[in-house]
């Protein structure tokens, strides 16, 4: 299945409270590829995501993830969703947080200490999660999300916050994880971490300014980076000047 | 309904109160001090004897209302819940599984209650003790159903706080325990008549009254209906896609 679709969006449209914040969002991801939403704070970044895990309630058009649509219950052992704040019960330890998400994905025994290797949390296992940093605390968030290896894990700003040093060990970890077979969807706001995805959207007002790989879209601008890229974009856009 | 994810997020409540040892504390005592400080007030009187029943069954009902409100709105504000509703956990296994660990902690509060209230305080019951310790224990249940339904409708700290004012207090002053309710105005009665607590104040009077275990029955069946109904409610509140 190498060149089957993980995600579908056809004229996906949001209205939250009197806005609309998305408008006919047209989206296809290839499985297996690692793909940044990349916007400003406010641009839809979030409502997409929760589309596409089902937990977002849409006005009109379709989403399709993994063959079925978004949320339906086949789905629920397949994706794993971070949202951007940590969800994760700050009263228990890191291993009895993922020990619980463990018997709710109904993942196997071990996976708990297989998750808190791949995060590097090996050592803080026994930690309450109320006394970790933000950083780790996030961390705790991604390897619940990681239990029971979901095909497809979509993963809100999980970077935001987190030192440079983590930042590089995190995207490390998501190529890592897209090279043994699993989808990424990462947004972010930082617009230098597209050069770590096969590719990227840019997402403004809830509309998707660009769907491309970085090279393409650089060539198709002129830019010399994704920012430079973006600003572009937005003042080509009719009445967008930047 | 699947009864391991139910049974993982009993557990998992119940670890999250072990590692707040003070709530414990509080959960115990409490109900027992204001058993004894009321049974001190009223020393030269029988009044103790008359309410005794009654105050027993309300200190679970309210703790339990508190308790389960405030930790099921954390969960929703905290993201936990929008996380677990995209896992494949069904909502009565989450419902469930909170009713079901505060239910345990019920059984504890009412244990000690009674038992202070009976053996230190001297309260008279001419019914089964057991029984006694039972409606209270379907108090407490009732409280928690009541709770997961009012968190529901919660958006922050301060609001679930004012639903026990507004939901708790009238219920405990219609519920005959200030005044019998074949004593009070006829429109109150026929609205004490549909309020859940009426129906605990009924049972324990008649516990420690000695009344046919049957009668007691019967109100146990309506404090049941009405969890049972407040808990398919506060199911129906858990929405997976939100706006």
């Amino acid at each position: 299945m190498v060149n089957s679709l993980a995600i579908e969006c056809d004229a996906l449209r949001v209205r939250r409270g009197r806005e609309e914040a998305l408008h006919d969002v047209d989206l296809r991801i290839q499985s297996g590829s690692l793909v940044a939403v990349l916007g400003p704070s406010g641009s839809g970044k979030t409502t997409l995501l929760r589309s596409i895990v089902g937990a977002q309630r849409i006005t009109g058009g379709q989403v399709t993830v993994l063959g079925s649509p978004a949320g339906s219950a086949a789905l629920r052992r397949r994706v794993g969703y971070v949202t951007q704040e940590a969800s994760v019960y700050d009263d228990l330890t890191v291993r009895q947080n993922l020990g619980y998400f463990r018997s709710i994905v109904g993942a196997p025994r071990g996976d708990v200490e297989r998750v808190l290797d791949a995060t590097g949390l090996a050592d803080l296992g026994g930690r309450l999660v109320a006394s970790l940093s933000g950083g780790q605390r996030s961390r705790v968030s991604l390897a619940a999300a990681l239990l029971g290896e979901p095909e497809l894990l979509v993963l809100d700003e999980p970077t935001v916050g987190l030192d440079p040093v983590l930042r590089v060990q995190l995207w490390n970890e998501f190529r890592a994880l897209c090279d043994a077979g699993t989808t990424l969807l990462v947004s972010s706001h930082v617009m230098d971490e597209a050069t770590r995805c096969d590719r990227l959207i840019l997402l403004r007002e809830g509309t998707v300014l660009a769907d491309d790989t970085l090279p393409a879209l650089l060539a198709a601008t002129g830019a010399t980076d994704a920012e430079d890229a973006f600003l572009r974009l937005v003042a080509a856009e009719p009445g967008g000047a930047a | 309904m699947n009864a391991r994810r139910t049974l993982a997020t009993t557990g998992r409540v119940l670890l999250q109160i072990r590692h707040d040892p003070r709530t414990i504390a509080l959960l115990l005592v409490v109900p027992s001090l204001l058993i004894g400080l009321i049974a001190w007030l009223f020393t030269d009187t029988g009044t103790f004897q008359q309410i005794g029943p009654a105050v027993l069954g309300l200190f679970p009902f309210i703790t339990m209302f508190l308790v389960t409100s405030v930790s099921t709105l954390r969960e929703r504000r905290s993201g936990t819940l929008e996380r677990l509703l995209t896992l494949p956990i069904g909502r009565s296994d989450f419902i469930l599984g909170y009713a079901l660990a505060f239910s345990l902690l019920a059984i504890a509060q009412a244990l000690v209650a009674v038992g202070f209230a009976v053996w230190v305080c001297g309260l008279e019951v001419e019914g089964p003790i057991g029984l006694l310790v039972v409606v209270a224990v379907a108090d407490a249940i009732l409280g928690t159903a009541l709770g997961l339904l009012a968190s529901a409708f919660a958006r922050t700290e301060f609001q679930v706080v004012q639903f026990m004012p507004a939901l708790v207090f009238p219920q405990v002053l219609l519920g005959g325990i200030l005044l019998p309710r074949d004593q009070m105005p006829e429109v109150l009665q026929a609205v004490s008549d549909w309020l859940p607590l009426s129906y605990a104040v009924d049972a324990l009077n008649s516990v420690a009254a000695g009344d046919a275990v049957g009668e007691v029955g019967l109100d146990l069946l309506v404090i049941a209906a009405f969890a049972v109904g407040a808990i398919v409610l506060g199911s129906l509140t858990l929405r997976r896609r939100t706006a």
